[in-house]
This record gives C-alpha cells, sequence and structure tokens, in this order.
C-alpha cells in the first residue's frame, strides 16, 4: 500500500509528531518557554498561540489544552528538572529548551540527574524525557542564541543525541524518540525550519542509529550533520560536474552514532571529509575522524579533513557569521584536498 | 490528628532504626568495611519519620547526599541498602550507585542526590506526574539548609505553586551547610519566610520532636493531597556526625551537641510515647533489640552479596563507544 506523503515544512513536520504521539499516548506532554504562549494570557483562552518562540508548538495547546501544553516561567533548571521528574515516575514529557545556548543554566538537571539516574540507580529506573532545542548560526542573534553545542551531550554518557537534516527525517526520528526510554536530546536547526520536503501522512518513524546516505557516491565520503547535510549536498552536485563523485553520508544521530554505515562508506570512497557546524575541539567532527582513523586506517588514500565552525563563539556581525559557518565551496575545496 | 499506638510502635520503630543503622555504618566506614562518601543522618530522625509517616508507596520523596534515613523512613530494605554501600550486586543499586544516590522507585524513593539543590525540581516533577495522572500521590522534597540558597530549590516551589502541584517542600536546617552556618550563608532569618515569595504556607517546627513535625506535616500532606498545591516546612535539627565521615567536626562545639543530645528525638519520643500510655517500657527495649538485629542482618545480607564483576560496570546505560 502506497503511503501517503505530503510536503511539509520541517517547523510542521516536528509538529506533527508531536500531535501524532500526544493522540497516541496520553503521557507525553509539553512543556516550555511560550509553548503555549499567548493562551495563558486571561482572556486568550482561545486565541491562536505564539506555539514557542518560533511557531513550531503552534495549535497544540488548542488541540490539547492547557494541562497538556505547559507554558514555563523562565525557569530552567526549575522545568527541565521537573521534566526528568516526571519522566522517572510515568510521564513521557517533551521539553523546549528554546536556544540549546541556555544549556548553561540547567546542566545539572540534563547531566547529573537525567543523565546518570538510569546508571546511578542499577537500571532500575528509567527517564524517557525528550529536550527539543533550537541550535545553529544564520539568525545574527551572535554569542548566545547562535551555537550548535551537540557535541557536549553526545560526550555525557546516558543521553542520546539527535540532529535531524529533513522534514521527513524530523518527523520519523522525534516520534522514535518519544517512544525511547533514554533522555534524548533533540536538536533542531533553525535555518531548517522553512525548508519544505515530502513527508510520509501517518505513523513514521526511523529507528535511532540509523545513518542515512543522502547522496550516493563512490569517490569521496562526506559525512555532515544537520544543516551542514545540504552544503554537503550542493557541494557534491557542483562536484559531480567536475568528474568527482560524492556520498553523502548524514548520521542523524549521534549518540548512538552508526558507525558501522559510515565505515563502510570510507572502505568504499577510501576518502573521508567531516562537515560540522559544531566548535572543532573534542567534536564530533574530531570524533568522527578518530572513529575512521582508528578502525580504517588502512582503507584511506588521503588525510581525513574537516569543515567545521572556528573555534570561536559564533560572532553577530552578518560578514562575520557568513564567514563562520561551512559553505559548499569550503566544502568542495575539502573534497579537491582528498583527491 | 491522634497517634495510634500502631503508629506510635512504628515511628519509634523507624528512628531506632536508622539510629542503629547510622552509628553502625560509622563503625564500617572507620574500619575501612565502606568505601567512598558517606554523610550519616543520626540526629535528625524525627525529621524523616515524622513526615513519612503520612506516606504510603505510592508517594514520592527526593532526598539528599544524607539519604539513608529518609530511605528507612520511605521503607527501602536496610540490607539492600546496606549492601548498596558495601558495593555489591545485591545493592538496591546493584553497586552502581552507593551511600549518594540509593533509590528505590518501587518505594517511590528517587535517590539520594550528590548534588545539593538536585532534588527540588526532580520532586516538582513527580508531582507533576501524580496530578496529571489523578493518582492522588504527593511528592516530598527533603533538602537541608545549604540547599535552601540553590536556585533549583527557588525555581522548583515557583513552579510547584502557579502549576498547584501536589509537593511538600522539607528543609532539614541542621544549621550547618558543610562547615558554613546558617547565620552566615542564609540572608533571611527564618527558612521558612522564603514561602511567602511564593505565596505558599511556610512553618517552622522543631525538628527534634517527632510529634510536631507529624502534625505539621500532615496538615502540609493533607493541603498538597486535596489539590491545594504545595508547602514549605522548615524543620530545625542538628546532625550528630560531621558533614562526611571523617569529618573533624572543628566547627561546632562538644557542648553544642551535647545539649541536643539531651533532647534527642528517640529518647524524648519514648517519654512522650510512655507517658500517653502509647508505647510500654517493654516495647521500647524489644524494639530496641529487634532494630539492632535488623541492622546486624542487614550487614550479614550485604557481605554476603555477591561483589560485580568489573563488566558490570558497562550495563544498564545506553553504551555508545566501543
Amino acid at each position: 500500500m502506497a503511503v501517503a506523503v505530503r510536503t511539509l515544512s520541517f517547523r510542521e513536520a516536528i509538529n506533527e509528531a508531536l500531535s501524532q504521539e500526544m493522540e497516541r499516548d496520553p503521557s507525553v506532554l509539553l512543556m516550555g518557554e511560550d509553548v503555549a504562549g499567548g493562551a495563558t494570557v486571561p482572556g486568550f483562552d482561545q486565541e491562536d498561540a505564539w506555539g514557542g518562540v518560533l511557531g513550531v508548538t503552534k495549535g497544540l495547546v488548542q488541540k490539547f489544552g492547557r494541562d497538556r501544553v505547559l507554558d514555563t516561567p523562565i525557569s530552567e533548571s526549575g522545568y527541565i528538572g521537573a521534566a526528568v521528574g516526571a519522566a522517572a515516575t510515568g510521564l513521557r514529557p517533551v521539553a523546549e529548551l528554546m536556544f540549546v545556548d541556555f544549556f548553561g543554566v540547567c546542566m545539572d538537571q540534563i547531566f547529573n540527574q537525567g543523565a546518570k539516574l538510569r546508571y546511578m540507580f542499577g537500571g532500575k529506573a528509567k527517564v524517557p524525557v525528550v529536550i527539543r532545542t533550537m541550535i545553529g548560526a544564520g539568525f545574527r542573534a551572535a554569542g548566545q542564541h547562535s551555537g550548535c553545542h551537540y557535541s557536549v551531550f553526545t560526550h555525557m554518557p546516558g543521553l542520546k543525541t539527535v540532529v535531524p537534516s529533513t522534514p521527513a527525517d524530523a518527523k520519523g526520528l522525534l516520534a522514535a524518540a518519544i517512544r525511547d526510554d533514554d533522555p534524548v536530546l533533540f536538536f533542531e536547526h533553525k535555518l531548517l525550519y522553512d525548508v519544505q520536503g515530502e513527508v510520509p501522512a501517518g505513523e513514521h518513524l526511523i529507528e535511532l542509529g540509523k545513518a542515512d546516505i543522502k547522496r550516493e557516491g563512490d569517490r569521496v565520503t562526506v559525512v555532515a550533520i544537520g544543516r551542514m547535510v545540504q552544503m554537503a549536498l550542493d557541494a557534491a552536485e557542483s562536484l559531480s560536474s567536475e568528474g568527482v563523485s560524492v556520498e553523502v553520508v548524514d548520521p542523524r544521530t549521534l549518540s548512538p552514532l552508526d558507525e558501522d554505515t559510515i565505515l563502510s562508506s570510507v572502505r568504499k570512497t577510501r576518502r573521508l571529509v567531516v562537515v560540522d557546524e559544531d566548535n572543532p575541539r573534542c567534536s564530533m567532527a574530531t570524533d568522527l575522524v578518530a572513529l575512521v582513523a582508528s578502525r580504517a586506517f588502512d582503507d584511506l588514500d588521503a588525510p581525513p579533513q574537516m569543515v567545521t565552525a572556528p573555534h570561536t563563539p559564533v560572532p553577530f556581525s552578518p560578514i562575520m557569521e557568513d564567514f563562520y559557518v561551512p559553505t559548499p565551496e569550503k566544502v568542495a575545496e575539502a573534497v579537491r584536498a582528498t583527491l | 490528628m491522634e497517634i495510634t499506638r500502631d503508629r506510635a510502635v512504628w515511628i519509634y520503630e523507624r528512628m531506632a532504626l536508622i539510629r542503629v543503622f547510622e552509628e553502625r555504618v560509622a563503625q564500617l566506614f572507620a574500619d575501612g568495611r565502606i568505601a567512598g562518601f558517606v554523610h550519616l543522618y543520626a540526629g535528625e530522625e524525627a525529621v524523616a519519620v515524622g513526615i513519612c509517616t503520612h506516606l504510603n508507596d505510592g508517594d514520592f520523596i527526593t532526598s539528599t547526599h544524607r539519604g539513608h534515613g529518609h530511605c528507612i523512613a520511605k521503607g527501602v530494605d536496610p540490607g539492600e541498602m546496606m549492601a548498596e554501600l558495601f558495593g555489591r550486586l545485591g545493592g538496591s543499586c546493584k553497586g552502581k550507585g552507593g551511600s549518594m544516590h540509593i533509590a528505590d522507585v518501587s518505594k517511590g524513593m528517587l535517590g539520594a542526590n550528590g548534588i545539593v539543590g538536585g532534588g527540588p525540581p526532580l520532586a516538582a516533577g513527580a508531582a507533576l506526574t501524580a496530578k496529571v495522572q489523578g493518582s492522588g500521590a504527593v511528592a516530598v522534597c527533603f533538602f537541608g539548609d545549604g540547599a535552601a540558597e540553590q536556585g533549583t530549590t527557588h525555581e522548583a516551589m515557583n513552579l510547584a505553586a502557579i502549576w498547584k502541584l501536589p509537593v511538600v517542600f522539607v528543609c532539614e536546617n541542621n544549621q550547618f551547610a558543610e562547615s558554613t552556618p546558617v547565620s552566615y550563608h542564609c540572608a533571611a532569618t527564618s527558612i521558612a519566610d522564603r514561602a511567602a515569595s511564593y505565596n505558599i504556607p511556610g512553618v517552622t517546627v522543631d525538628g527534634y520532636d517527632v510529634v510536631a513535625v507529624y502534625e505539621a506535616a500532615g496538615e502540609a500532606i493533607a493541603r498538597a493531597r486535596r489539590g491545594d498545591g504545595p508547602s514549605l516546612l522548615e524543620a530545625k535539627t542538628w546532625r550528630y556526625f560531621g558533614h562526611f565521615e571523617g569529618d573533624q567536626i572543628t566547627y561546632r562545639t562538644a557542648e553544642q551537641s551535647a545539649a541536643y543530645r539531651e533532647h534527642d528525638p528517640l529518647t524524648t519520643f519514648a517519654r512522650q510515647a510512655q507517658d500517653r500510655e502509647l508505647l510500654q517500657k517493654e516495647d521500647v527495649d524489644r524494639i530496641d533489640a529487634d532494630v539492632k538485629k535488623k541492622v546486624e542482618d542487614a550487614i550479614e545480607f550485604a557481605e554476603a552479596s555477591p561483589q560485580p564483576a568489573p563488566e558490570d560496570a558497562l550495563t544498564d546505560v545506553y553504551v555508545a563507544y566501543r
């Protein structure tokens, strides 16, 4: 039977996953700053709400009510911790941390509580919480609203980390994250929200830990994360006119990491380029290069290349910010360096 | 809220069990038979027991680094607790948690916590679960005077107040955050007064008087169960041991501790209960003997429990790295 597929934006795909999971499972609830938005203003109960600062949860409070779409105070330690506590006692909360940069104010509740409870309790607790958060440069939002930082969380045992690159992946991965019994950090790039793509209409699940080959090729493997997948695809397209066949691998989840798909692609192409918008020191970029260097060294014909943000905070000036983010041109240059 | 004979027996038995457990742990630690960090609850028994008398297995508590008393009051098995302190497979966390992370979710005990102020948001979350599920359960958040200064504590109280969550915040004010006195670290003269900021009831009780704790907790817990929201209860107390085992307690005087010992919560309650003819002298003697045996049995259980294999370290967490 053919699966009905429509074109949705990345934002709408996330909204649909939340809506379908909330319909399916009454223990799923949302909390975060402004996720119901104006719906908590007295007299505005029936008005359409903000639905988060970028409208990802729009309409859900009208559908599921204020008991399941909870506006929170600007109190990240309080409500992220409450989401962890609720998860440990029987709910499946999806908490929104508006910008990932705000992890600084609530990291204890994520790292020392959420991530460690199951292990410290000898496996006798589960913490099925999802923390959705916005990442990435491009909004001219400067140093405290533009980081990626998924490497920080991927470093922490006990957390799973998901970085979708397309609307369909966002829907399928978020539904799987909500059903997962471990804490999952779900990173949404703010410049992807308006990207359109085909999305299956009904239940759509993508297993965590399965990479996706976004473009097949046989000369160079480019592993790209989140919004950088599009940079890699654009580079691959321009390189194809030079006769260079690029394979683009999207890991989709960083923890668990689909090492097998990455390694088998590199064994085929014998070359690796990693594209990552996060800062490079102790990052996914260095981790992926280490993976290939330690497990497939003899299969390599060239040193692996990394295209990353510089090791600085994100600058405000449009000129500097554009310089900060990897571009298809930089990716193509790195690919050529492996040839 | 009258205390019945059965309840009096339970209260005295739990307090005596905590006391003997902690005194034996102190010896075992000094003898090198227990490793790591150990923070003992002796002296504060009336708080955990006075509160937990009102709770059942469906209710939740969050605890602190000084958590053994809360565990025992909430019904966690002393044998599994002791085995955890010994790092054995039979421990409540299979040897992965140790003293600062003893937990038993099946008893509603959501863990001792090595982070000062780590528990309050979790307690708010457990109360949110109770509210959403309509289970009638309540959550109790134990925290010390040290944690009273953590932002998480204030955030959790505010959140619980705006969402009217069924949670009781219990500040065990033993008057020292490690070695720093509350008179120095707290700008308020009474921690309970801070409840006013959250528009919730805040009361201070004598944490050495289990009956006073029991009565104040009864009101706060009933209010939470009715759906009327959170409360803050401050119990003034004193720990007999140091902040941790090994602490030379150079910041308090022996005279101060001796004065508290004169009003010891166990002997005080034993006398009150006998005066009110709830307990007989024989009951007290029998319970004292019973709890000693329970603790010796717990040690025997712990010693008989197998050691984990080194590779057991790799289970109970998602292992993503080879």
